[in-house]
């Protein structure tokens, strides 16, 4: 989930000794929990199938801890109460956001379940290259996958190192651990390591959140009391006035537009899909859609914590720090170490489901597709693990070299891009009419655009645009995917009558039926039932 | 006996995009809701319904 947020995670803070020991404490377990998720539902792990969708046999309940593990991420539980903290309002559209996701999702994603489960694809460049008969199309979408999802791992880096900063744990190498550890069990287990601890993530986020919400406001006089100290103290914010309701017609697109734009993209995200494509069947996505909301009104909740720093007057040195030093304020050490936990836990899984999903991406779209052809499915596994591993690295060297605002402007980036592969894949889930090359060429201006208009503005997540006279300011991504549908429209129009003619399309009209008879079938190889 | 349910029920789908997505409808501070001004609990509110909404679509599309 991104959210326009520029800050440096310094900050210093006292050791917690017992805090600490708490932390530490749920962190092992949890690491044993990964280590042993080796065991769970055993089977071989050396196809791709198996290390890098579990198997492809998650019922719901699975699904659903996983799912709502790996989008709720650790660095949105800082960041969007950082952000409602800042500026107010605007912050808030991560709720609109992750409300009409779903809708969305149940339309479109259980037919991609349907045809990758249909053909054997692992990931979203896959259905590409078979949909379209275009290797490098599948390499388009597959690079732009890798690119967006770096930063994001980078970025759940961010939000443990949040809260080992605030628990008083300075230097590098509590980050280092603790990534060593979450690289070795995503080696030995796979997808089924991040299915398993989310299980233990989610137990301890929604106990955190809900002592959270009940035990802050009985201390600051109810939420009538915090909505009216944040309505009075956000105008005076500075560099930038924040509001506790969006008024006038440029916060209002912005909101709209982000929380419309944002909610495109989500399920476009490889480790989106990843997870999607683990569940048993496309009737579990289906249930999950009515489900995962539970988590999104827990985000809701997560946002006003930081209208809760504000009634408390918590000072943070930057906005990343609101809610730590919240908690750090108002409970007693020992549930600052659950909940700074929970946090850091919370990077784990969707760290682990990220970097699965970029090293399925390399291994069929890059490895198979050009360098192997041939390849075995032992050795597509074998290069998924290593991929996985290299992946990880990058992301630790790209948070302990770089400033963190490179991450939180590529992320802003990768959200803009991850977009421009819509056309592709979701127009793809129902029409063949467009043209590869006109996709492909769509695809570019896009990335172009949304690249140009985002440097423009310092990586504000929205550009003011000036259409005949009027002037728009709205989500960067949701321009760039407009130029990009106009481009591929166009081009498929003239594509259509003098381009070459298409190649034979691998996937067939009943693969896509979501309703098909046989749409649960059995578990593949499987020794253990599925739950 | 195994005919399909009407597709009609997705369009049950397109109210939370129509009731979030138009700012101008729901930016406001009253009605108040317990001291939460109407901005945040609109929201919260449709958390609820939209998970209803889909629920309903599931349950009736699902084949039989």
């Amino acid at each position: 989930m991104s959210t326009g947020l520029g800050a440096i995670v310094t900050e210093a803070h006292e050791t917690n000794a017992t805090a600490l020991v708490v932390f530490v404490a749920l962190f092992a377990l949890v690491t044993g929990l990964g280590f042993a998720a080796v065991r769970w539902r055993r089977a071989e792990l050396d196809h791709l199938d198996e290390w890098g969708l579990g198997g492809r046999r998650f019922g719901t309940l699975i699904t659903w801890f996983l799912l709502g593990g790996d989008l709720y991420t650790a660095y949105t539980f800082i960041a969007v109460p950082a952000l409602v903290f800042g500026v107010g309002a605007i912050g808030f559209f991560a709720l609109p956001y992750t409300i009409i996701v779903y809708p969305l999702v149940f339309i479109a994603m259980p037919r991609l379940w349907s045809v990758c489960r249909a053909n054997g694809y692992v990931t979203p460049a896959d259905f590409v290259r078979g949909r379209y008969a275009s290797k490098h199309l599948g390499l388009l979408v597959a690079i732009t996958g890798l690119l967006a999802t770096m930063p994001y791992i980078a970025l759940q880096l961010v939000g443990m190192q949040v809260v080992l900063t605030a628990l008083g744990v300075e230097g590098d190498w509590p980050l280092i651990i603790a990534f060593a550890i979450l690289a070795a069990y995503t080696y030995q287990s796979g997808l089924r390591a991040p299915a398993l601890i989310a299980f233990a993530k989610d137990a301890l986020i929604y106990i955190t959140i809900l002592v959270a919400v009940i035990y802050i406001p009985s201390k600051l006089g109810g939420y009538g009391a915090i909505f009216d100290a944040a309505g009075k103290a956000l105008p005076a914010h500075k560099p930038k006035p924040g509001a506790l309701i969006p008024t006038g017609a440029d916060a209002q697109i912005a909101y709209a537009t982000l929380a419309f734009g944002s909610a495109l993209a989500l399920f476009l995200y490889p480790h989106a899909i990843t997870a999607v494509l683990s569940a048993k069947s496309a009737q579990t996505i289906r249930r999950n859609s009515a489900l995962l909301p539970a988590y999104t009104f827990l985000l809701g909740l997560i946002a006003l914590l930081g209208y809760m720093a504000i009634a408390r007057g918590i000072k943070p040195s930057n906005p990343n720090f609101a809610v730590p030093d919240l908690f750090l304020d108002v409970f007693p050490s020992w549930f600052v170490g659950f909940a700074f936990a929970a946090i850091a836990i919370g990077a784990l899984v969707p760290a682990a489901v990220m970097s699965i999903a970029a090293a399925n991406l390399f291994t069929r779209s890059i490895y198979k597709g050009y360098l192997r052809p041939n390849a075995a499915h032992a050795d597509e596994a074998r290069i998924a693990k290593i991929v996985s591993l290299v992946v990880k690295l990058g992301a630790l060297v790209i948070i302990i070299t770089l400033p963190t605002k490179y991450a939180i402007e590529l992320q802003l980036l990768g959200g803009v891009w991850i977009l421009q592969t819509l056309p592709a894949i979701v127009v793809g889930l129902y029409t063949r009419w467009l043209h590869r090359w006109a996709l492909a060429a769509g695809w570019a201006v896009g990335m172009i655009v949304g690249t140009l208009m985002a440097q423009s503005q310092d990586f504000a997540p929205t550009y003011p645009l000036d259409l005949f006279g009027t002037k728009i300011n709205a989500y960067t991504g949701v321009f760039a995917l407009t130029a990009n549908l106009i481009v591929t429209a166009v081009l498929t129009l003239v594509l259509r009558r003098s381009g070459p003619a298409d190649a034979a399309d691998e996937t067939r009209t009943e693969d896509f039926d979501e309703l098909a008879e046989g749409a649960e079938p059995p578990p593949r190889g499987a020794t253990v039932p599925a739950a | 006996m195994n005919r399909r349910p009407s597709r009609w029920w997705y369009a049950l789908l397109a109210l939370p995009l129509l009731g979030l997505l138009y700012p101008p409808l729901y930016a406001r501070s009253d009605p108040e809701l317990a001291g939460i001004p109407f901005f945040y609990w609109y929201q919260f509110a449709w958390v609820l319904v939209a998970a209803a909404l889909t629920l309903v679509v599931y349950l009736v599309t699902r084949k039989r």
